[in-house]
């Protein structure tokens, strides 16, 4: 798609914004629709629409597969390393309100805000994976 | 909260987190090591269950502080408790191995993830046998089934690849139907909770949904336990994953399924109703028999030794089914003990494949020639887990093939316990063609050339479990006795 000036241009603009709206939908996921499940696809197809215009080589240049592994291993430890930190303080696991001792219902906020953006990144993470393996396999033949 | 208290999500959130960890080490030494730790202390922690559930009765621990109800519990009585120890048990046996075996058998590009892969599988069984929760034990069903294709597809066989393809087509299949099933009890009821599931569906019983939601439950289970003639995807998953692999879910994998089967008919949809009203009995005892019988026939045929293996898995499937399926308390403890039982001798056995590989590069009928001279110790465990597997006396295989034959004869059905006994003669010819082959034909040329201590030492271990077990059964058939006491027994 890398011949087609508009195309090239409008992504060019879209990406970032792309990528802010799944900030938004990541944050805002505890007033309004969104989460951290559709954040994380947002995100993804920023990445992925970039891959398709601008090709696979600078896409990888832009997010390597080992930050992109990380991205997968890294959200995962967040969500069950917060269930880890609830038991530390003396709750069940990923009982959120123990978080805040003053506050359980801001304890609550807390540990909701932290475990959506590890399903977040994860999911970020996954979907990216998923489709840079492919178009690898793809460029190599 | 205690640590004690604590143990029921440790149980399975300690290998959940160990796994992207593992993932991040890069390193398949660095990694193979932290998996090991993490899955004895899986294994520490099932033990510590074990023992307290016996003590104190069940428990209840209850996800983020939500009351049992409306949020996620664990529920761990005798039943899951002694999957748990089984499940993690085997983790931390066959764990070690995996350091020399993955070279050998795991393709390079996937070496990295392999201990990734092992910990999420073991983590979604483990989660599958410990949650009271419907629609939780699908989410770990999805676990612990996603992280089984990826490993059966690291095997370095080219037709790797298509058996994990074939497995993952009937396994999501499996699962489908098991959703469906869970779908539709929860359209009838408004629960998830097992218990509080159970305690409504009695209420709704003769309506249509719920009839065919243990019918797809049903299908489902089979399907995920491989009960004949829904076996079809093992024979080639086992046979073309690498060895350690194969040793694992052979142990494993399909107990689960029976376990499911075993909590879904017996905690959910409640004897009374599965074996009295729907007669689900109907089903399982003549596709139990049939896959026993066939499974042993077709595994007589066999060249290669690890398809054997898992047609015989198929046969043993089949008598846990049929087990299920009488439907009274000696069957039951059949089933469960056979669960666990059936998990050691095909663990053993897969292992010694997994040695035999090691030093020779496959495990047909050919590289067995002469074996027991070159492998002395590695053709003794074949040899003490395959009597097991006929059911001989003082193994584990006796005892699980005692209380099937005698919950035959309770449900009056004295040519079925001849149908079993005949189905394990079957076994005696498939593991004695084994047997002659490595000890009364000359060794090709060659030296004493036993498999590295850390392959043969597990499969020593699960050997001497064998026998262990088959002369105490105190463990086994004494939790099984509990277990079946609590969860009902006859309809």
């Amino acid at each position: 798609m890398n011949e087609f000036i508009l195309v090239r241009v409008v992504v060019k603009i879209m990406v970032p914004f792309i990528l802010l709206f799944a900030l938004y939908v990541q944050m805002h996921g505890d007033y309004g629709p969104g989460g951290g499940f559709q954040a994380g696809v947002i995100f993804a197809t920023g990445i992925i629409v970039y891959t398709i215009v601008f090709g696979i080589r600078r896409a990888v240049e832009a997010v390597p597969m080992s930050a992109v592994m990380a991205m997968v291993c890294c959200g995962l430890i967040l969500y069950a390393g917060t269930g880890f930190a609830t038991m530390a303080l003396g709750g069940e696991y990923l009982n959120y309100s123990v978080l805040d001792s003053a506050d359980p219902v801001h304890g609550q906020h807390a540990g909701i805000i932290i475990i959506e953006l590890g399903v977040g990144i994860t999911v970020a993470g996954v979907l990216t994976a998923v489709f840079l393996v492919f178009a690898e396999r793809r460029a190599r033949r | 909260m205690s640590l004690l208290q604590q143990l029921p999500a440790l149980q399975v959130a300690v290998p959940l987190i160990g796994a992207p960890l593992c993932a991040l080490m890069g390193r398949p030494r660095l990694a193979w090591m932290f998996a090991v730790v993490v899955a004895w202390i899986t294994f520490a922690i099932s033990v510590a269950l074990l023992e307290h559930v016996l003590d104190a009765g069940p428990i209840h621990y209850t996800m983020g502080g939500w009351p049992e109800i409306l949020g996620i519990a664990y529920v761990i009585d005798p039943l899951n408790a002694l999957v748990l120890v089984l499940v993690s048990g085997m983790a931390a046996i066959i764990m070690p191995a995996t350091r020399i075996g993955i070279n050998v058998e795991v393709v390079h590009r996937a070496r990295h993830l392999f201990h990734t892969m092992a910990l999420l599988a073991l983590a979604g069984m483990l989660g599958i046998a410990i949650t009271g929760d419907i629609f939780n034990l699908y989410v770990f069903l999805e676990i612990s089934s996603l992280a089984s294709y990826a490993l059966v597809a690291m095997g370095i066989d080219r037709r790797a690849t298509r058996a994990a393809f074939h497995y993952l087509v009937q396994g999501t299949i499996g699962a489908t139907f098991i959703l469906v099933g869970i779908g539709l009890a929860y359209m009838m009821t408004g629960t998830l909770n097992m218990a509080d599931m159970a305690a409504r569906l009695p209420g709704v019983s003769h309506t249509a949904p719920v009839q065919a939601a243990l019918a797809f439950v049903l299908i489902g289970t089979a399907i995920k336990a491989a009960i004949f003639p829904a076996h079809s995807w093992m024979p080639n998953a086992y046979t073309y994953a690498p060895s350690l692999v194969s040793a694992f879910f052979g142990a494993t994998a399909t107990k689960i399924g029976a376990y499911m089967l075993l909590r879904l008919v017996y905690s959910v949809f409640g004897a009374d109703y599965a074996f009295g009203e729907m007669k689900i009995g109907w089903v399982l005892v003549p596709l139990g028999l049939a896959g026993a019988v066939a499974g042993s026939i077709v595994a007589v045929w066999q060249h290669d030794l690890r398809r054997m293996l898992a047609y015989s898995s198929v046969a043993q499937v089949g008598y846990i089914a049929a087990a299920i399926g009488f439907a009274n308390h000696d069957g039951l403890i059949a089933a469960i003990v056979h669960v666990f039982n059936h998990g050691l001798m095909k663990g053993a056995l897969f292992l010694v494949m997994a040695c035999v590989i090691m030093r020779l590069g496959k495990a047909d009928m050919e590289s067995f020639r002469g074996l027991g001279r070159r492998m002395p110790l590695t053709m003794g465990c074949f040899v003490v887990a395959g009597l097991s597997m006929i059911g001989v006396p003082a193994t584990v295989g006796f005892i699980s093939k005692w209380y099937l034959v005698s919950s035959a004869l309770d449900a009056g059905l004295w040519p079925l316990a001849l149908v079993i006994v005949g189905a394990s003669l079957i076994a005696v010819i498939y593991i004695w063609r084994v047997v002659d082959v490595a000890y009364f034909t000359d060794p090709p040329p060659g030296a004493r050339d036993e498999a590295p201590a850390m392959l043969v030492i597990p499969a020593v271990v699960l050997c001497a479990l064998c026998i262990v077990l088959g002369v105490t059964t105190d463990l086994t058939v004494g939790v099984a006795n509990t277990a079946a006491r609590l969860l009902g027994g006859a309809p």
